[in-house]
């Protein structure tokens, strides 16, 4: 049980920066970002590539954490998903903003179409290992000279050592920069936001790639977490980290973060209760519970028509 | 005879009229002598042919869902599963029912109906909470139920045999007839089930519920204060396209003879869509054009394209070409295809014109008149 919630906790801190990159884009055009899970598999392909190119490849025992490397697969991860959704948003969404909705979310259906192929294309159908460069470290059994089934390992610290720092960074700069308030302006109300002058525009294509760094440094922490990666992770990733978003109120930042964790919390003690082959039953059937009963989310606002 | 009675091709008028005539008359022709041509020509495409024209099935089903009623159904192979392994459940000697087991299968003509049916009740089911929601989200909670389906059948493997898939699957019986060994019978049989359920779907678009469901897609307040009960309106949408789900997912269960949880996947639903999207929403002839088009890429044409892949490969004695699987690329393909036609021609190929000047009013900036002549171009037509 105890075990459960640790690994449901760090598993959570990713899908909470998942979750992100969807919340963020929905709260500001009202679009599900379909192609966001596919983004963060080729996010763990860009760390994979990276860390191939720079002689970390899968063996297992390299002496010493090679944290430059790990420094330059996630810049290159953050950058290249961001970049990456910058594109998609140039090329399949702005084209349509004016669209009826359901053409945007077909749009990015597409997208992660796409996106799925070319992993598909760049490393094969099958499961690729993910180099394990982290100390195996146990703090309980360390520290407290327990050996019980409960962990924390090096592992566990540095995910969430990552993930709370760049969640508290993306809140910042929502609440205290200037294109932050921009972003906002633009959730309200695009029409007035463009009409007291902000380039709504560039302020959409921020969003995404926001969202496209979160995602990409989920990668890593996926990656050196899992030791594992597959080019058809995205569906259910982002599935996941969908059902997060919903979870916390969809649009509202904080309520992705929450989501994210009580998601990874419900999915692990799911997988301790019933078995792994229960999991993805377990989130897809909250999803819909969530949405039935209660669309707007933990944290989210009552609106209108919009539910 | 008089004009409403006939419904939709009877509404046109003068050439228009007889242009539809003639192209349903040979459509149908064509559908029916193809057996004789693939004979003479010897293409071998009847085994082809019937998944393709099942497929259309489900489009001319999901189009229904989607082009008439306006709700983005992402979890259509749900009810396709459902319809399977319900015929499965009644007619296979592996059926977790004892009195089938003991050699007492339901026929399959019972079977089919009762397999949809139950696909249709599945709609309710899933229909009744979640229609209030909104388009996208609707959108979410279809395409988590499709993951659930498959999911389920793969983890029960006490009722439903797991991965493992559940084999054989009872025939249909008609005296006379035998199913098990030739494809014509098959393809007959589905050839007249897809023209009933053209008849069907295309007799209620014109229909007041298909007025309703036009009047709901294009503005859900208006038709509610016109008197639409939004709720049954969707509601019937929603399950009568999982009935033709079912019924084409009972067809098929009995022509593979076996059926596994992978077979009713996601992609499934997803290329579904994108024959209607690709043909164009709403119109029926687009949806079997489009069906035709994409199952034709699909199944002939990548088969083709591979096979000179390969001979190309061998003659220059090139191993990556002469073993390169060209169907790799079907999810490009199929996502090219998607982004492209929503930024090109959202409407589809063959577009209805309401449906067309319902994606293209805003961009005019005319949206009254645009759906004003578009009501006129219906009424024309």
């Amino acid at each position: 049980m105890t075990a459960a919630i640790v690994i449901g906790i760090t598993n959570g801190a990713f899908i909470a920066l998942i979750a992100l990159g969807y919340t963020l884009v929905y709260g500001i055009i009202e679009l599900i970002n379909f192609a966001h899970g596919d983004l963060f598999m080729l996010g763990t392909f860009v760390c994979l590539t990276t860390l191939t190119l720079l002689g970390f490849s899968t063996e297992v025992g390299v002496s010493g954490t090679p944290w430059w490397a790990l420094i330059l697969a996630i810049l290159a991860a953050m950058a290249f998903c961001g970049g990456l959704n910058v594109l998609a948003e140039r090329v399949a969404y702005r084209p349509l903003r004016r669209a009826p909705r359901l053409a945007p979310l077909i749009s990015a259906i597409g997208v992660s179409f796409i996106f799925l192929n070319i992993g598909l294309f760049w490393q094969g159908p099958t499961p690729r290992r993910f180099p394990d460069l982290l100390p195996q470290y146990d703090f309980i059994s360390q520290f407290l000279g327990l050996h019980t089934l409960v962990r924390f390992t090096f592992k566990d610290l540095f995910v969430l050592s990552l993930a709370i720092p760049l969640m508290l960074g993306l809140a910042w700069v929502i609440q205290n920069t200037r294109m932050g308030k921009a972003m906002r302006a633009v959730a309200q109300d695009s029409e007035m936001a463009l009409q007291m002058g902000i380039d709504v525009n560039r302020v959409i294509a921020f969003t995404f790639l926001l969202g496209g760094v979160l995602a990409g440094a989920a990668s890593l922490m996926y990656g050196l977490y899992n030791n594992n990666t597959v080019f058809t992770l995205g569906f259910a990733a982002g599935l996941k980290a969908f059902t997060a978003a919903v979870l916390g109120g969809i649009g509202n930042v904080s309520g992705a973060a929450l989501g994210g964790f009580v998601l990874g919390l419900l999915a692990s003690l799911t997988v301790t209760y019933f078995g792994g082959q229960w999991e993805n039953v377990g989130v897809f059937s909250l999803l819909v519970i969530i949405l039935v009963f209660r669309p707007t989310g933990l944290l989210g606002q009552v609106q209108g028509d919009r539910a | 005879m008089n004009r409403s009675n006939l419904g939709w091709w009877y509404t046109a008028t003068g050439a228009a009229r007889e242009r539809r005539l003639w192209g349903t008359a040979g459509a149908i022709g064509l559908a029916l002598a193809f057996p004789l041509i693939n004979r003479w020509l010897g293409l071998g495409w009847e085994a082809k042919l019937i998944p393709i024209a099942l497929f259309i099935i489900l489009a001319l089903g999901l189009n229904v869902v989607v082009g008439f009623a306006g709700l983005l159904d992402l979890g259509y192979a749900a009810f396709f599963a459902i319809g399977a392994y319900t015929v499965a459940f009644l007619t296979s000697p592996v059926s977790p029912f004892a009195f089938v087991r003991e050699g007492h299968p339901v026929n399959f003509f019972l079977a089919m109906l009762i397999s949809a049916a139950v696909a249709a009740g599945f709609g309710v089911l899933l229909g009744a909470p979640t229609l209030r929601l909104r388009g996208d989200y609707l959108a979410i909670v279809t395409l988590g139920f499709g993951e659930i389906v498959p999911l389920v059948v793969k983890n029960t493997p006490d009722i439903t045999k797991g991965t493992q898939g559940m084999n054989p699957i009872g025939y249909p019986e008609i005296p006379g007839i035998v199913f098990a060994l030739d494809p014509v019978p098959w393809y007959y049989l589905i050839v007249a089930v897809l023209l009933v359920s053209v008849l069907i779907t295309s007799r209620l678009r014109t229909a007041r519920i298909g007025r309703a469901w036009a009047a709901m897609r294009e503005d859900e307040v208006a038709a509610a204060s016109m008197g639409i009960n939004l709720v049954t309106t969707k509601l019937f949408a929603f399950s009568l396209g999982a009935s033709f789900s079912g019924f084409a997912g009972s067809i098929w269960a009995s022509y593979l003879q076996v059926i596994a949880p992978e077979q009713f996947d996601f992609s499934v639903s997803i290329f579904v869509l994108c024959m209607i999207i690709l043909g164009g929403l709403g119109n029926i002839g687009g949806v079997i054009a489009g069906g035709v088009l994409l199952g034709g890429v699909d199944r002939i044409l990548f088969d083709w394209v591979s096979g000179i892949v390969h001979g190309i490969g061998a003659a220059i004695n090139n191993q990556d070409l002469q073993f390169m699987d060209v169907s790799r690329s079907r999810q490009m393909i199929f996502g090219i295809a998607l982004v492209f036609m929503m930024l090109v021609r959202p409407e589809g190929l063959f577009p209805s014109a309401r449906r067309k000047a319902e994606l293209h009013a805003a961009e005019e900036g005319e949206v009254v008149a645009a759906q004003e002549r578009a009501v006129l171009v219906e009424i024309d037509e």
